[in-house]
């Protein structure tokens, strides 16, 4: 995760799974202003496919994904 | 309606599976910000029921026994043997914590996905408008559907 960026809302999306990680994501952001930063944790591995999708179908930016273990740490960038 | 962009679903399945899965699709699109619609028609019209017993005639009833609505009640398309398999189907998903399909229908309607009931399977089964969850639309024909998937980008038969 990049050091300088700071997040404005942190959601915790471990044990859920397909569909309602991404349910939960664009609840989230659509609560947030434009320019805020989501920083979300999960463990269902279909969210390294789905949270990159979603972000180019929706024109939000994904600023990182990572797997650390059996975690999976994103974070996403409201852009509109 | 400004944008060519929402997603039309026809859904004439009415087993656990596909209902599950014409479910997550709808969520995903409405969750990607598109106007989702689910058209209602045949045996998928059980996933919109409350399911009481319908139907008026002799056949009419028996169909509303037979073949029973409520989203609660459907079976999977394969190895149900008579409710066995959908309550092994249910116990499978409730152990991966897999969210159930009563629960799922409630969050396509928390993202706005609209609910639409086929006019003429209604009439054919006899289901009346009581017969559906109070957050269906009003029944509608080929039309309308049409309407709604000409405006569509992604339109899918389930």
């Amino acid at each position: 995760m990049p050091q300088d960026i700071k997040s404005d809302v942190k959601l915790n999306l471990e044990g859920l799974l397909c569909p309602i990680p991404i349910v939960k994501v664009s609840q989230a952001m659509k609560n947030m202003e434009v320019g805020g930063v989501l920083e979300a944790t999960a463990t269902d591995p279909g969210v390294l496919a789905d949270i990159p999708a979603w972000a180019k179908s929706t024109g939000n930016e994904l600023i990182s994904i990572n797997k650390e273990g059996k975690i999976i740490i994103f974070l996403l960038k409201r852009s509109k | 309606m400004a944008k060519d962009d929402a997603v039309t679903m026809i859904v004439i399945s009415g087993d656990f599976d596909k209902v599950f899965a014409a479910l997550s699709i709808a969520i995903g699109a409405a969750a990607a910000g598109k106007e989702t619609n689910m058209f209602f028609t045949f045996w998928g019209i059980k996933a919109i029921q409350k399911g009481n017993f319908t139907g008026k005639s002799l056949f009419g009833r028996m169909v509303g026994l037979l073949n029973r609505g409520g989203i609660n009640r459907i079976g999977p398309s394969r190895f149900n043997f008579w409710g066995i398999g959908r309550w092994m189907f249910k116990q499978m998903m409730k152990s991966k914590k897999i969210t159930p399909l009563e629960e799922l229908r409630q969050t396509a309607i928390d993202l706005g996905v609209k609910l639409f009931p086929c006019e003429t399977s209604m009439q054919v089964m006899e289901i009346k408008k009581e017969d559906l969850i109070d957050e269906a639309e009003e029944s509608c024909g080929v039309a309308t559907m049409l309407e709604l998937a000409f405006h569509s980008k992604v339109t899918l038969f389930i």
